[in-house]
């Protein structure tokens, strides 16, 4: 164990002696997965943020049914047996068209209908849906199209919908921007190591002389990677922590000019450790690949 | 504790470097390898740390088949050898000192002791106190000793030399064939392969002489 312990350390001072030997290069590599890094990472943020503004304002989401002017108080009472019968449907409420012109005269358009004469505004039933599957509210809202006196049905939540289709959107774009970008970086990886094995030929031919084994020699390759990886994970960390702060200010005051509260907020811990050890996975695998493919003819 | 039976070794291109040699070393013993360049003096010796198989015929060390020892096994084969290459195969970016300690690194030897391990194998072919000098600042005898210091820093019960002497002038030469003597008194089982018969003339070691793959003569 403590033999285990002792070649580990060795390996992971080998390793950053390495580093440390070729100080431009180790910065110049760190920068190069940084900057990747900091792209995915940065988008996963920004729709991160949108997702929880989206929640904030979302709610659940509500289905308005305006029921035809020449609906009566029998035809209102139908709607409402039959909304009461409807396994989908949690709650309702109804909102009546002296209810809905007294609502609207406080908000100050009451002057621009008192012209009319007559409240032009029909009855309505503002209905909230179990659970928050947007396929129950399609559902709902094609069912009572269909019904009778039922003139319009309006659903509260469709942009939030559409915010939603388009979050996902911007999840995949994402992923798949990570996927190009941390694939690019076992390349480089890959490569990196494979200059360090060449260059390293004799030594390594020599320590197998002298019995050293496979994984002695793979061992520092693989911290090599890792810390390499972990080292870009910090540059990019730095990167998207740094962008958030510079830009945390002006997008609250933009907020603030929309009327709403809305703060930019960093990587948390735990998006930070994940980042990081994305990295690090990201390096120990390109050295590892390289490692098994320019390490794995032996001498005869 | 070594033993050759029929080895054959026939390398790419169907060239035969050997062609069926078989004999015996016991513990304990001197043993000058000789023969002319290209005989396979160096083919034979590879075959006892694994460095190449025999095409045909085996290989023993200790009772154990190292000819057919599986790739995982072979370094722990390759600790309990002093190994000095043909080419002194030194680290030329590190001092006499890292040079040394490589084969205590490999084996995980907690550095304390190494480093007294260390000092005792440079002191015994007489490089004390050269320690952090860089190989490429030394001459070639001495850069010879730093390899065989590295090769018996292990305390090996076998140590194996390919021509030691070979870039060496007659001095020098004599004073690295004194050194692999003095091991063998010291309860080394010694094989060196060299061209220059005279030299280990006056150390009475037991002859194995090459010629053209085949063991042409044994002083036994
Ligand atoms: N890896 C190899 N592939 C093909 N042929 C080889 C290889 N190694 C050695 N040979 C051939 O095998 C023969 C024996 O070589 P070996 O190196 O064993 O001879 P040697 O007795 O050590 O010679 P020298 O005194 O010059 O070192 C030589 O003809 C050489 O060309
Ligand atoms: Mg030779």
């Amino acid at each position: 164990m403590t033999g285990w312990l002792y070649l580990h350390l060795r390996a992971m001072a080998q390793a950053i002696r390495r580093l440390a030997t070729h100080p431009l290069g180790t910065l110049l590599s760190a920068m190069v997965v940084g900057i990747a890094l900091s792209l995915p990472a940065a988008g996963y943020l920004l729709l991160d943020n949108v997702a929880s503004l989206a929640r904030g304002v979302s709610g659940t989401p509500e289905i308005s049914l305006f029921l035809a002017t020449e609906a009566g108080a029998a035809e209102v009472k139908a709607i409402e047996e039959r909304l009461g019968s409807e396994a989908q449907v949690a709650s309702y409420r109804f909102v009546s068209r002296e209810e809905a012109l007294r609502q609207l005269e406080q908000s100050g358009l009451g002057d621009v209908l008192g012209g009319l004469g007559s409240n032009p505004l029909p009855d309505a039933f503002v209905v909230s849906a179990r659970g928050d599957d947007p396929g129950v509210f399609e559902r709902l809202q094609a069912r009572f199209r269909e019904w009778e006196q039922v003139e319009h049905v309006q659903l509260d939540s469709a942009w939030v919908e559409r915010l939603h289709a388009l979050l996902g959107l911007g999840r995949s774009a994402v992923l798949l921007l990570a996927a190009l970008l941390g694939f690019a970086l076992v390349i480089v990886t890959f490569n990196t190591i494979r200059l360090h094995i060449l260059t390293q030929r004799h030594e390594i031919d020599v320590s197998r002389l002298l019995g050293a084994t496979d994984p002695f020699i793979r061992r520092p390759f693989y911290w090599f990677g890792g810390l390499q990886g972990l080292l870009g994970g910090l540059v990019a960390l730095a990167t998207v922590w740094l962008t958030v702060k510079a830009l945390a200010a002006p997008v609250e005051s933009l907020a603030v000019s929309y009327g709403a509260v809305f703060s930019l907020s960093g990587p948390d811990l735990r998006q930070g450790a994940s980042l990081l050890a994305f990295a690090s996975f990201l390096g120990w695998l390109g050295a590892a690949i390289s490692v098994r493919r320019h390490l794995a003819e032996r001498l005869r | 504790m070594i033993l050759f039976e029929e080895v054959v070794k026939r390398y790419p291109g169907e060239y035969v470097a050997l062609a069926g040699v078989s004999f015996e070393i016991r513990h304990g013993e001197f043993v000058v390898l000789s023969g002319h360049s290209g005989a396979g003096k160096s083919t034979l010796l590879k075959m006892i740390p694994v460095i190449e198989r025999p095409s045909s015929g085996t290989v023993r060390i200790n009772g154990q088949d190292v000819s057919r020892l599986r790739a995982a096994a072979i370094p722990y084969l390759r600790r309990n050898l002093g190994l000095v290459l043909q080419e002194s195969r030194l680290l030329f970016d590190r001092s006499v000192f890292d040079n040394v300690m490589l084969p205590l690194v490999i084996t995980g030897h907690p550095p304390r002791d190494a480093a007294r391990r260390v000092a005792a194998a440079l002191e015994r072919v007489g490089l004390k106190g050269r320690d952090r000098e860089m190989p490429a600042g030394l001459s070639g005898g001495e850069q010879q000793r730093v390899a065989i210091a590295r090769a018996i820093v292990n305390k090996p019960s076998i140590l194996i030399a390919d021509e030691p002497t070979a870039h060496l002038d007659r001095a020098y030469a004599r004073e690295i064939a004194a050194l692999f003597k003095s091991f063998n008194e010291a309860g080394v089982t010694v094989l060196v392969s060299t061209h220059d018969s005279e030299l280990f003339a006056h150390h009475a070691p037991r002859r194995l002489v090459l010629g053209k793959g085949i063991l042409i003569g044994d002083s036994e």
